[in-house]
């Protein structure tokens, strides 16, 4: 019973690495691009819904509503003043410009808030649990279970069924053309990432009722989503929840053997995937 | 009066010049035929009126205003629409998609999905499936009807049979008339030059960036056409 | 007429005679200097080895790690259980780290290889972060909290301390050299020249014949042993490890990383400039403390925008200078 118990806590704790990895995924998907920043983006919406929930005394579900369009409109100016300014066929700058991005972040939150840990307070919410049988299940992780499952099908629905994902599908395949449509590069992109930085804010509010987190628990998150996004095969948005299942999965089994072996038990799942399936379990077939 | 005019058009790829002071004229209501040898700055032009290329503002006027540095996306706005070299249509969206994507510049007019499944029937059964799933000729013909889509008082049409069967082509210069009426103009780049002159009013015949021939498509002279394509 | 082709240019020659007197002057550092500065140096040479290298991969092969503090903790943990374990003179494990080093690097770049552009740099994080879990699981070297070079090991370097630091900076002093050697040779060779084509043009690297992903791993191979004998001298200056310390992403990789790109990525002559940028700026502005990390990472943000090619790109595309005689030219 004790298994299938870790099984199940593995299984939810997988929507919250998915809604970390979605966020990737999708910037990667419109334009080749992976944020290295994209852990201590989390983070800081974590921080920033600690300030909204602490400073107006509402509820971090509730600070979603502020949180998730600061963090939109973080993301288009980050694309359109800066990363805009990088994109090309050389990856390095890029890269180099969110990494040092990451550093930034990071440092810029320690000097705000402290290394102290924080924790989101969302009352009852946090001890609230089912039972089914002899399995207890969090309210918590359930819900955000849920919320991963809504977010990725929103997702999906956005990019296959409205105008904004066909520009982004077009923009991705080729940015030029796109652009010969009225499509502005600049403007696409930008809307991109606000979409992927308001995964972020989702991600980071939960992430931070869930768990404590401090400025430096950035690069872990990034490591957990870009482990769900290649475990499910790149460019698969059901892909991602899946790979943060088989992450969360493999944590809980490791962190039963020996408490040590919680992460180490993760990256061990993403580095037989690589070694088996470099392609990921579930990598998108071109229709 | 004209719609669309370049004034001393240059074009330059990094060092590399390949446009020396162009001046091309296309009217309302009127096709225009480029033509030239592989390199003689044919391509180079329309990506430069599209707005690929960014050249100084003054060098290309849209009914007398200076467009040359806009973007791209600005300038299928104003109603400029190109139907690119090897059709390039966007692979991973449907053939409906890849006409929707063409309306993207919101401007009315008469074209809408109806009116170019009218044009192209033959694209009608096809509509949702993946554009490349098509043959070369049907994927011209969602290129020409994602350009009409944004409803453009000119079309560019770069290397518009280039690879595709003489059938094939017979239908789209059939189709070239229900095109360019209601005002709308091309600027076509075609690489026989006997088809060049016969669907055009006029051609401009470039040679190494420069044009060495111009006028009625009707009256050209065989002769002279030759020695220009050569840049004699 | 007579055409010669050369490499060398007034610069390069001035700069070869300039370089052999600093060499000299650092070589006799141990007479002039006080305990301070040579400490100083001999952490100036670490980071000038490991900016070299990280060079060598990113700037030239492509290979953009943010994860090489894996080969560098891996070197500094090898080197305290190889000499708590056998009685061998520390410095002379310093080679058998390289090789086994190299031996590590084989299956993991096999693993991470499979992974391409900015996903091949997260996964070589992952790999870091597996070596640095892992090291805290060893319990006799301490775990988690790591451990300290026994009094008997460390008086086996030497028994004064003053000699101890004085052979550390030397081996410092002549693992750089090496390092800096090695990427001027290799940049010189056949493979060296294709990786430099690729940079510009995979075509014309192609038609080198040259294998390209062989050239590659090799690189890759060649800057873990040697990104792991400066792990292993790193630590022997500091006589102390623990998983954080060896394993950190901000030290061994950040840091590194905001050198070469700010003295100029793809330049051998950038990582020099970098380094000394970097610890003039760390000398003068560490009291800031996070804001100096902040200032860091915006200055490399406004470089790799501004002038992609560093500093030294800057001046050398200015002026047409080359330190490093790499470039044929005709006379």
């Amino acid at each position: 019973m004790d298994w299938i118990n870790i099984i199940v806590q593995g299984i939810l704790i997988g929507g919250l690495y998915a809604l970390f990895a979605a966020g990737l995924s999708l910037i990667f998907g419109v334009m080749r691009l992976v944020n290295i920043a994209h852990g201590d983006l989390i983070v800081l919406a974590a921080f920033l819904g600690l300030t909204v929930t602490a400073s107006i005394g509402i509820h971090p579900l509730t600070a979603l509503l502020i949180v998730v369009p600061i963090m939109a409109m973080v993301g288009y100016a980050l694309q359109y003043l800066l990363l805009n300014r990088t994109m090309g066929d050389d990856i390095l700058p890029p890269l180099l410009v969110t990494f040092g991005l990451s550093v930034i972040i990071q440092n810029a939150l320690l000097e705000v808030y402290s290394a102290d840990p924080q924790k989101l307070q969302s009352g009852p919410l946090e001890t609230a649990s089912i039972s089914i049988g002899s399995i207890n299940i969090g309210v918590l992780p359930l819900l955000m279970f849920v919320v991963a499952i809504a977010v990725i099908g929103g997702l999906q629905w956005l990019f296959y069924k409205t105008a904004i994902g066909r520009a982004f599908r077009a923009t991705s395949d080729n940015a030029d053309i796109a652009q010969l449509m009225g499509l502005n590069k600049a403007h696409v992109f930008g809307l991109a990432m606000a979409l992927s930085l308001s995964v972020v804010a989702i991600a980071g509010i939960f992430l931070g009722m869930r768990t404590a987190f401090d400025p430096a628990s950035g690069p872990a998150r990034l490591i957990f989503g870009f482990e769900a996004v290649i475990i499910g095969g790149l460019g698969n948005l059901w892909g991602t929840l899946i790979g943060g299942v088989i992450l969360g999965v493999a944590q809980g089994i490791g962190a039963k053997i020996n408490p040590g072996w919680q992460l180490l038990a993760g990256h061990c799942a993403f580095l037989l995937v690589l070694a088996i399936r470099p392609k990921g379990l579930f990598p998108r077939v071109e229709h | 009066m004209p719609m669309l005019n370049t004034q001393g058009l240059t074009g330059h790829y990094g060092d590399f010049q390949a446009l020396f002071g162009l001046d091309i004229t296309v009217g309302k209501n009127e096709s225009v035929s480029l033509i030239g040898a592989n390199g003689a700055g044919k391509t180079t032009t329309m990506r430069a009126i599209a707005g690929l290329l960014s050249s100084p503002a003054h060098m290309i006027q849209w009914k007398e205003q200076s467009i040359g540095n806009l973007r791209a996306d600005q300038v299928a706005k104003l109603g400029i629409a190109m139907v690119p070299e090897g059709r390039q249509l966007f692979p991973s969206l449907s053939v409906e998609e890849n006409l929707k994507i063409g309306a993207q510049s919101a401007r009315s007019g008469p074209w809408k999905l109806n009116s170019v499944y009218e044009l192209f029937p033959m694209l009608t059964e096809h509509r949702h499936k993946p554009s490349t799933s098509l043959s070369g000729g049907q994927q011209q013909m969602v290129a020409i009807g994602r350009a009409l889509m944004s409803n453009p008082e000119i079309i560019l049409f770069d290397e518009i049979s280039l690879g595709l069967a003489p059938i094939v082509i017979k239908q789209i210069y059939t189709a070239l008339p229900e095109i360019v009426r209601d005002g709308t103009s091309a600027l076509i780049v075609e690489q026989d030059i006997k088809k060049a002159l016969q669907y055009t009013d006029r051609f401009y015949c470039l040679s190494e960036g420069r044009v060495t021939l111009n006028g009625d498509s009707a009256n050209a002279d065989q002769h002279d056409i030759v020695q220009a394509y050569f840049g004699n | 007429m007579s055409v010669t082709v050369t490499r060398r240019s007034n610069a390069s020659t001035i700069f070869l005679i300039v370089a052999l007197l600093a060499v000299v002057l650092f070589v006799a550092a141990p007479w002039w200097a006080g305990r301070a500065e040579l400490r100083l140096f001999g952490e100036f040479f670490l980071y000038l080895g490991l900016a070299c290298l990280w060079n060598l991969l990113a700037g030239y092969a492509g290979l953009v790690s943010v994860g090489q503090q894996a080969y560098v903790g891996f070197g500094g943990y090898l080197l305290f259980a190889l000499a708590i374990h056998f009685n061998v003179h520390p410095l002379l494990i310093v080679p058998v780290i390289a090789l086994l080093g190299a031996a590590i690097s084989v299956p993991v770049g096999l693993l991470v290889f499979r992974l391409h552009g900015a996903y091949f740099a997260i996964g070589t994080w992952v790999v870091a972060e597996v070596f640095r879990l892992s090291a805290a699981q060893i319990t006799i070297l301490g775990g988690g909290s790591g451990t300290s070079l026994p009094v008997s090991v460390v008086k086996s370097i030497a028994q004064s301390r003053s000699d101890r630091e004085s052979y550390v900076y030397w081996a410092a002093l002549f693992l750089v050299l090496l390092i800096v050697s090695i990427s001027f040779a290799f940049l010189r060779s056949r493979q060296g020249l294709a990786l430099t084509a690729i940079r510009d043009n995979e075509q014309a690297a192609e038609s080198l014949g040259i294998n390209i992903s062989r050239t590659k791993f090799l690189v890759y191979v060649l800057t873990a042993a040697l990104t792991a004998a400066l792990g292993a001298l790193i630590f022997l200056q500091k006589l102390r490890i623990s998983p954080d310390a060896a394993f950190n992403v901000n030290d061994w990789t950040a840091f590194v990383i905001f050198i070469v790109v700010i003295g100029g990525i793809g330049t051998l002559e950038g990582p020099i400039i970098g380094t000394l940028l970097f610890f003039l700026l760390r000398e003068s502005l560490a009291d800031l403390g996070t804001f100096y990390l902040m200032i860091l990472g915006v200055v490399a943000i406004v470089i790799m925008i501004r002038a992609p090619r560093g500093i030294w790109g800057f001046i050398s595309n200015k002026f047409g200078i080359e330190l490093f005689p790499i470039t044929r030219r005709v006379l």
